[in-house]
């Protein structure tokens, strides 16, 4: 170790979604670490911008959106800068993905073997077969499927068992960071406890940094050292799980957390202008790059060490606190 | 291979069995439904040349064939066995010259021109579609490709048209008709005959190809399209694998099943172009003596043709079906 | 797809309530010029019928073979020239044209509405509807249908027009019939309809309100793709002498030139004046076509080609 103990280093990470009438910033200059061996949780509502940020740390963007700045530094090397050679090359190797539609994420014309023989063969080269099959046989065992899943094709695994096929694929290579992408978010309860059982063992085995990306603060708090919450592109809190549950700071994160226990689990009821950075819909749409860019990210202030919220002007957060929960 | 299960074998021979013993249901009915057959027949000879070639001898042959004394079912039952077993009879326009004769010379040409031509615009038109959705083609290739498009919307016989005036007439490239050069034996392994053949095949293979090449390409960008937004190849990305293997193994494997599917649905069109443009260009296989036929009215050589027409395309289907599975390891398990 | 869409989506109609209206997905540049070529030709073989004496279209009215009148021996009498039998060109393509495209019209209309029928029956009820109905379309799909055509035609002593275009439009189902099928299919899924099943509307209702305004650009689509059919199959079985004998149309003006050698006697006017108006007309349906099927799938409509 260099002394730096941070797998990734984000900073100010912008990303746009042209819309033909100007941007939509659905990543607002976001900045954080994921430091060796943690698990970091990125939490937020649909739309907040988690996952369109995970897909940019893999530089993984689909048009219309598109990366329009800041710094992803893996071991110290800036991923958004590296040429496409290098970022391929890194890949999977160092980062892995598990998605979030694994319903879909596996190719439906190769066998499941295949796909993990896939990346092994690109990344490390020719390999001999009876060793190839012993290593994807392994792979599967980790996770808890029998070696015939290697020659099955998706369609005839379920659902827990495609992702469990998609957490083995993410683990062939042994990378140093994981990004789970609401890894079981399409699954039934039983089998959600276990796949995510499952992806903690193996992230300890391999000694690998996840972050976990979902919307679950209950699944959260058992799985995650840190969590960060997202809100309309911005983080607006960071902090050690415990911290965040025992001190939460923003309004968001207080509604996050409210809604746990509760039996009517309702979505966060938050006026629509605050899906929007700039909370107002005249700024919605910027006009060209220049300004967009421009545009300064939410500012955090040290609650206690390592505990990190947005101020919250009260005005605007009023409406969450109609949410009886609260009281 | 996996995929390919008795259950499907034999309900894509079902259909197959289906497919045929309707074709000739109708075709059987066809004639009946306007009265007697006979009599409609006389009435369409006598409009197009005034008397009856071969005269009464010839329609009492027609009659007895046709068992037209016996009750319909008989009629009918006869008629099934005449068909399964390509006893298609006389032809009327040529009397003791059997249809089958006639036919099994045609046939072959048709074949080879429909296999060569429908192969290469399938092969050249999917690529080109691939090539239009793929990220990393030339520009100067999607500028020109649509442009090439246009020509889908042209059917094969005009196009065939244009081609005969351009090449032939103003431009005198290539023989005006037939299959191969007259004087010359048909020899497969004589290299005179061979470049013959080919001369002679390449315009209407050209007006095949270039008329519905753009059919296949458009279909193949519009699949690529859509993949392109599926997970598994968002996923292919992340998993860093080479362009080149994203593209063949993740992209076209998948884009190109409605392909398949595409052409098992076309192959009729393509067997009626394909005779058209014989009949055109003069070429020796079943277009021209269909041709031949209706102007002859001779109706059992049309029959003839026709039903050979009919299972030449549904054998083939049948074929792709067969090896679908193969590609789509996903087939035999829908439609339960 | 990133749920940061349905952000765009709000954009879009907070854009549209501040008074940028998004263009209307009709207004698509491929519909428009497919939908004017094919009116042109509409209108333009109308006024010609107005202007251009139609008896010349009769057989032995004018001189034999005259070139267009720009070619030496050619003469304002018959501009675009005249053919072997002294028809005049210019007043066969103007009763010809109108004949070809009622024929496709002809086609389109009962093809679409009998798929629409069985479509929703079959997408509709299921069950065994449903599999008879598809197999019965998959066959025919299959089937060469010009194949079939030919026999039928074979038998009719007299073909005129509307005959030629009942016996296409018997074998023009199918690809309607199917379209349909799956979109119903899909359509039926979606929450409003099952909204309306489950609030006990009538079946016909729900078919009617509120499945058939979404089908439009499909309705539509097999529509034009009845019509280029339909002219399709007409033009083969003109080509092989099975068109109607008393009135022209343009495929059997094509056909008679092709059998009087016309290409290689040098006489272009003769196969190239209706083989022209036939290939505008096709490629104005095809880029109706293609315009509907980008409204359909707005996917396909990226700036890419």
């Amino acid at each position: 170790m260099t002394g730096d103990q941070n797998v990734l280093r984000v900073r100010d990470l912008r990303v746009h979604y042209g819309t033909g009438r100007g941007d939509i910033i659905a990543v607002n200059g976001v900045s954080f670490d994921v430091r060796a061996g943690e698990t970091l949780g990125l939490v937020g509502e649909s739309g907040s911008g988690k996952s369109t940020t995970a897909m940019a740390l893999l530089r993984l963007v689909s048009p219309p959106g598109r990366i329009v700045g800041g710094t992803v530094m893996l071991h110290g090397e800036d991923l958004l800068a590296a040429d496409e050679r290098t970022l391929r090359r890194r890949r999977w190797s160092e980062v892995s993905l598990i998605p979030q539609g694994s319903m879909n994420s596996l190719n439906p014309v190769l066998r499941v073997g295949d796909q993990i023989v896939d990346v092994i063969r690109t990344h490390e080269g020719r390999a001999r077969g009876a060793a190839l099959t012993e290593r994807v046989t392994g792979l599967l065992e980790t996770v808890g499927l029998p070696p015939r899943v290697m020659r099955l094709y998706p369609h005839e695994l379920s659902g827990g068992m495609k992702q469990r096929a998609c957490i083995a694929m993410a683990i062939a290579l042994s990378p140093s960071l994981i990004i789970a992408d609401e890894p079981t978010s399409a699954l039934d309860v039983v089998v959600q406890r276990v796949v995510a059982r499952t992806l903690m063992e193996v992230k300890d085995r391999l000694n690998s940094s996840m972050i976990l990306i979902g919307h679950d603060m209950a699944l959260q708090a058992h799985l995650v050292d840190r969590i960060a919450v997202m809100y309309a592109g911005n983080i607006v809190e960071i902090g050690p799980v415990a911290e965040i549950f025992r001190d939460p700071r923003h309004p968001y994160t207080r509604h996050l957390i409210a809604s746990v226990p509760s039996i009517h689990r309702r979505k966060p009821i938050v006026p629509s202008e605050l899906r929007f950075p700039d909370h107002g819909r005249g700024t919605l749409l910027s006009r060209g790059r220049q300004m967009s860019s421009r545009r300064r990210p939410v500012d955090l202030y040290e609650v206690s060490p390592g505990h990190f919220a947005a101020r919250a002007d009260d005005e605007t957060w009023a409406v969450t606190e109609e949410d009886p929960t609260h009281a | 291979m996996r995929g390919l299960t008795w259950g499907y074998v034999a309900r894509r021979l079902g259909m197959y069995v289906f497919t045929l013993w309707l074709s000739a249901t109708i075709m059987f009915f066809i004639p009946r439904l306007s009265g007697d057959p006979v009599e409609g027949m006389v009435a369409r000879i006598t409009m197009q040349s005034g008397h009856v070639a071969g005269g009464e001898e010839l329609i009492a042959a027609w009659r007895e064939r046709f068992g037209l004394d016996d009750p319909l079912f008989v009629q009918y039952l006869t008629y099934l066995r005449n068909m399964l077993t390509f006893d298609f009879g006389y032809s009327l326009a040529n009397f003791p010259t059997e249809v089958n004769s006639l036919i099994g010379r045609a046939v072959p040409w048709t074949l080879g021109l429909l296999t060569v031509a429908t192969v290469l615009s399938f092969v050249l038109g999917t690529v080109i579609g691939a090539l239009l959705a793929w990220r990393r083609t030339p520009r100067l290739l999607r500028v020109l490709m649509p442009l090439s498009l246009t020509f889908t919307a042209i059917p094969f016989y005009i196009l065939g048209i244009l081609l005969i005036y351009l090449f032939v007439f103003t431009l005198r490239l290539f023989p005006v008709s037939g299959g191969y050069r007259s004087g010359l034996t048909p020899d497969a392994f004589d290299p005179a005959f061979v470049n013959s053949v080919i001369q002679h095949g390449t315009l209407p293979a050209l007006s095949i190809v270039v008329a519905s090449m753009g059919v296949w390409a458009l279909g193949m960008r519009g699949m690529m399209i859509t993949v392109e937004g599926e997970d598994y190849l968002t996923l292919a990305n992340a998993k860093g694998l080479r362009p080149g293997r994203i593209l063949f193994q993740y992209q076209i494997r998948n884009a190109m099943l409605p392909q398949v599917t595409a052409l098992v649905l076309g192959l009729g069109g393509l067997v009626g172009g394909t005779v058209l443009v014989e009949y055109l260009f003069g070429y020796p296989g079943t277009g021209a003596l269909l041709y031949q036929a209706i102007t002859n009215a001779d109706f059992t050589l049309i029959q003839g043709i026709v039903f050979i027409l009919i299972l030449t395309t549904v054998t083939a289907v049948l074929i792709i079906d067969l090896v679908y599975p193969l590609l789509d390891p996903r087939i035999t398990y829908e439609r339960r | 797809m990133d749920p940061t869409l349905t952000r765009i989506a709000e954009a879009e109609i907070e854009a549209e309530e501040a008074g940028a209206r998004p263009a209307s997905p009709w207004r698509n540049r491929k519909l428009v010029a497919g939908a004017v070529i094919v009116g042109v030709i509409l209108v333009s073989t109308f006024i010609g019928g107005l202007v251009w004496d139609t008896t010349l279209a009769r057989a032995a009215t004018s001189p034999l073979n005259l070139p267009p009148f720009w070619v030496d021996g050619g003469s304002m009498d018959h501009p675009l020239g005249t053919e072997n039998s002294g028809r005049d060109m210019l007043a066969l393509i103007v009763v010809g044209s109108p004949t070809t495209l009622r024929v496709g019209l002809i086609v389109a209309l009962i093809s679409m509405l009998v798929g629409v029928v069985l479509g929703f029956l079959a997408g509709y009820l299921g069950g065994a509807v449903d599999a008879v109905i598809r197999i019965l379309s998959d066959t025919a799909m299959t089937i060469p249908t010009l194949a079939i055509m030919i026999v039928i035609a074979a038998y009719i002593p007299e073909m005129n027009a509307t005959t030629m275009a009942l016996i296409i439009a018997v074998f023009a189902w199918a690809g309607p019939t199917r379209m349909i099928r799956a979109q119903v299919l899909s359509m039926r899924e979606q929450g409003y309809v099952r909204m309306a099943r489950l609030s006990a509307v009538s079946d016909t209702e729900i078919m009617f309100r509120e499945m058939l305004p979404n089908l439009l650009p499909y309705l539509a689509a097999s529509f034009i793709g009845g019509m280029s059919g339909g002219i399709l199959a007409a033009v083969g079985l003109e080509a092989l002498g099975l068109g109607p004998q008393r009135v022209p149309t343009l495929g059997m003006i094509v056909s008679q030139a092709i059998e009087g050698s016309a290409i290689l006697r040098g006489m272009w006017w003769w196969w190239g004046f209706p083989a022209i108006i036939l290939m505008v007309i096709f490629i104005g349906l095809f880029l109706i076509a293609i315009g509907l099927d980008e409204i359909a799938n707005p996917r396909l409509r990226g700036a890419r080609t």
